[in-house]
């Protein structure tokens, strides 16, 4: 086996490179930035309007607008009735569906290529001539408090990570859930909504993304057609939120709720994001997640606690950095039965200690690498999950040239970059340590 | 401009055709091992999906949840490399394999680049013909399977399926787990595991497909060598489950804010001929879109969830018809009038000229756009040859649909719906709400 590895990793390295996608953008005169994604393989065509606003970005007490807006964007405008957008769209047996996250708020359909012009047009539409009955805007929102309720409050891990995140920020936004806290989604109303909407919903604070079987040409002109007479919304602010201190004080924190069954010790460590321009701190840090915790097999975690000491059922390591501000880099361990939370912790803790002595195994980074390039020829097999990738990067300040150079970038990561990076992050400081744990029942 | 002219642009767009345009080929290997197979050479890998029928139905009494930890452990060590080596190796290649169990089937899916294909089929092979079951890797993936178990008893969506398994397949495997119980677990040995592989991973149950940058002549000889080797004959397959379950309401007891609804009685068989009519009536009933009846009175106008649905369930030895939603405890009772007042109308009236052709023109346009992409084509290949469909299928399956009448869809909602039969399982603590029996 030795011997394949061997011959597989000269295959690897003496490739020529994948061909990249083939991605064309302009800008229209009123603002709206367009990414046009080429992929002929099937008649099919994505359709998305990423808006350069999230949750992040709502006025205080207002948590959940972002959110509770993506859901009445559907409600209606003065040309297509209430309810009716998804109808038309289904019609033509396309499917349409938006997300909301801190950074962005994203609306898509995906239909027949020949029915682009359709969808194309339904969402300028809404760009700008939303209308909302109060009764619809009263109705949603019991649906979104249904909906936190199935998400968030049903669910013990996730009310752990609405507490370890908010724990995380002392002063960013990114501390407050997406889909907000519930006696703040309980107060809102239609002028919440229709004032978040006006300001933040402009072609000049949009992204198009346009991925499938279309021409570039044929795209521009829809675009100048449906969304160019679209106006722009005057003297936007640049998207300043309220930043970080310096973090100077370790955070813990210790939940227990009966309907845990598997308790868990979660790190999350205040981590810089990707930028434009100067993304490699974070190929570093996407690199160091991969070799702490990307794999369940062999990564420096699992190896140490789930092979070695078998102290976890499962150890995992995360970077997010693509966000707009300062991300977050973490790790979680699922103890073994009969091993504490203490102790996995402290297992942890000495597994990641061993490794900023050690340093990065060449053999494991250079898998790691290998696996990163072949991603980008099985990422092109997805037209949908490419759309999303320029989405959300040019919707977080990137460009298309950083987009395209992201995998050079990882390749050019060294060792000693790595480990630069994880002496930088990997600092208790600006940590929060979080147990989850399994409670007795409560006696009725 | 008004939401008329809208429509009419609509209308005339949805008269276009709109077909599944893939080239399938029925390749049969110089060993007599048959695949379909849809060359796409413009990214270098390929999909290859295979499944083998059987799945965790197939485990022997008292040794429920083999097959599932057999599934779970095959990537876990083969041949000469133990599970670290095994993970290096395929990682090296950047090589992606998945080994599932399913109740009906095992299945394994692969993606491989085109310029370490023949390395990345022998590693694939050596999982497949000669997995190692080390004691420690059945230990490691045991704890995991354990620990999922454990957080499945404390899931109300797994309580409720669980509860309505058992009561409506009592006697049969469908009616269990197939994970297992954490005590059917606990007691498997290595023996059950090697057994699990010689009974289920066999010739005589074999489906393949493969998708992407490969050649009918390239991929017969490579698929002698990856299945060649497996054992011709398995195990026995199941008996048909039945369905025992009559009509009412089951509260299985679960502190939380909200419960989970989940929702069914008896459904129709794949091989139907009434089928499409049937797949129509389940799109205007609860198909998953917003303008779904249940979706329509319970979200829209109510605001009472987060979302409703319904799906049809062929399985291999039973069939259902069910549905799923969560609410709160407190509106409970409302919930379950309505599904059951919509299932009841639906039954006498069938649907409206207008949802019959809102639902063609969704389900025909549909279809052609799950065609997008390699991994996409490959899973659906692989599944239409199970489900016994022919291999022109994607050319015909829309005239199928546009087939389907008004008469067509009322008859079978009257013969596939009985509201008195539809019983409902509340994992929760419903407000209003008890155990009927």
């Amino acid at each position: 086996m030795i011997r394949v590895l061997r011959a597989a990793a000269v295959l690897l390295f003496v490739s020529s490179p994948v061909l990249a996608e083939k991605v064309t953008d302009f800008t229209l005169p009123n603002g709206l930035q367009v990414v046009v994604i080429e992929d002929h393989r099937a008649p099919v065509v994505v359709h998305m309007v990423w808006y350069r606003v999230g949750a992040a970005d709502e006025p205080p007490g207002r948590s959940g607008i972002a959110h509770f807006l993506e859901h009445l964007m559907f409600k209606g405008t003065d040309d297509v009735p209430p309810g009716k957008f998804s109808e038309i769209v289904q019609a033509q047996g396309g499917n349409d569906n938006a997300f909301t996250s801190w950074d962005y708020t994203a609306y898509f359909q995906r239909v027949a290529a020949d029915r682009l012009d359709l969808v194309m047009k339904l969402e300028a539409d809404r760009m700008r001539d939303l209308r909302l009955l109060e009764n619809d805007v009263t109705t949603e929102r019991a649906v979104i408090l249904e909906e936190r309720t199935t998400r968030t409050d049903s669910d013990p891990a996730a009310l752990f990570a609405e507490q370890t995140q908010a724990a995380q920020y002392l002063n960013h936004p990114y501390g407050i859930p997406i889909i907000g806290w519930r006696h703040e989604i309980e107060q809102l109303d239609r002028d919440d909504a229709l004032a978040f909407y006006s300001r933040y919903y402009a072609p000049n604070n949009a992204v198009l993304v346009v991925a499938g079987d279309v021409k570039p040409d044929e795209v521009k002109r829809l675009a100048e057609l449906h969304y160019g007479p679209l106006a722009p919304t005057e003297g936007l602010p640049p998207r300043n939120r309220p930043s970080e201190p310096p973090q100077l004080a370790e955070r813990r924190l210790t939940m227990a709720d009966p309907r845990v069954a598997q308790p868990y010790v979660a790190r999350s460590y205040l981590a810089p994001e990707r930028n434009s321009g100067a993304q490699e701190k974070a190929a570093a840090l996407t690199l160091l997640a991969e070799l702490l915790g990307g794999s369940g097999t062999t990564s420096v975690l699992a190896r140490k606690l789930t092979f070695d000491t078998k102290t976890a059922l499962f150890a995992s390591a995360d970077y997010d950095g693509d966000t707009l501000d300062v991300g977050t880099f973490g790790l979680i361990v699922a103890p073994a039965p009969g091993v504490s939370l203490e102790q996995a912790e402290a297992a942890m803790d000495a597994a990641v200690d061993q490794f900023l002595k050690d340093g990065v195994d060449p053999k494991a980074l250079d898998r790691i690498k290998a696996q990163i390039r072949a991603q980008q020829i099985y990422a092109n097999d997805n037209t949908s999950g490419l759309a999303n990738r320029y989405g959300a990067a040019l919707a977080n300040g990137l460009t298309i040239a950083d987009v395209q150079a992201w995998p050079e970038v990882l390749q050019a990561v060294t060792a000693e970059e790595v480990m630069a990076a994880a002496h930088e992050v990997l600092d208790r400081r600006t940590a929060v340590t979080g147990y989850l744990d399994t409670a007795e029942e409560q006696g009725q | 401009m008004t939401f008329m002219k809208w429509a009419a642009v609509a209308l005339i767009l949805a008269v276009l055709p709109a077909r599944a345009e893939i080239a399938i080929q029925n390749v049969t290997s110089p060993g007599g091992i048959t695949a379909w197979l849809v060359e796409d050479h413009e990214i270098p890998f390929t999909a290859l999906e295979i499944r083998f029928r059987g799945g965790t139905s197939l485990d022997l009494p008292g040794s429920r949840g083999a097959v599932n930890l057999m599934a779970a452990t095959l990537e876990e060590g083969a041949g000469p490399l133990d599970a670290q080596g095994f993970a290096e190796a395929r990682d090296g290649l950047a090589a992606r394999y998945r080994f599932f169990a399913g109740q009906d089937s095992v299945g394994i899916s692969a993606r491989f680049l085109t310029e370490n294909r023949d390395e990345a089929i022998d590693l694939l092979r050596s999982a497949m013909i000669e997995p190692r079951f080390d004691e420690d890797a059945v230990e490691r993936v045991r704890g995991q399977i354990l620990a999922g178990l454990a957080s499945d008893a404390q899931d109300p969506a797994n309580l409720a399926m669980r509860r309505f398994s058992e009561m409506a397949y009592a006697g049969h495997p469908y009616g269990s787990d197939g994970d297992g119980t954490p005590d059917s677990v606990a007691a498997l040995t290595r023996d059950d595991v090697l057994d699990a592989h010689r009974a289920t991973m066999t010739r005589d149950r074999m489906y393949v497909a493969a998708v992407g940058d490969i050649s009918a002549a390239e991929l017969g000889p490579l698929l002698d060598h990856l299945l060649g080797d497996l054992p011709a004959l398995g195990r026995q397959m199941p008996s048909v489950a039945g369905w025992h379950l009559d009509g009412g309401v089951t509260v299985v007891d679960y502190p939380s804010p909200q419960s989970v609804i989940l929702f069914g009685q008896e459904g129709m068989r794949q091989d139907d001929p009434d089928f499409f009519a049937a797949f129509i009536l389940n799109e205007v009933l609860g198909g998953g879109r917003f303008s779904a009846r249940l979706m329509t009175e319970l979200r829209e106008k109510r605001g009472l969830t987060y979302g409703v649905s319904t799906f049809l369930a062929p399985m291999d030895y039973a069939q259902a018809y069910m549905g799923q939603m969560a609410t709160a405890n407190a509106t409970v009772a409302d919930s379950i009038a309505l599904i059951r007042q919509e299932w009841q109308r639906l039954a006498t009236e069938g649907i409206t000229a207008e949802e019959l052709a809102a639902t063609k023109t969704y389900m025909t346009g549909s279809y052609p756009l799950r065609f997008d992409g390699n991994g996409e084509i490959a899973d659906i290949l692989v599944g239409m040859q199970m489900d016994g469909f022919p291999i022109d299928y994607p050319a015909t399956r829309n005239a199928k649909v546009e087939a389907v009448t008004l008469d067509d869809v009322k008859r079978v909602a009257a013969r596939l719906l009985v509201p008195e039969k539809l019983h409902f399982v509340v994992a929760g603590q419903p407000e209003g709400v008890a155990s009927t029996e």
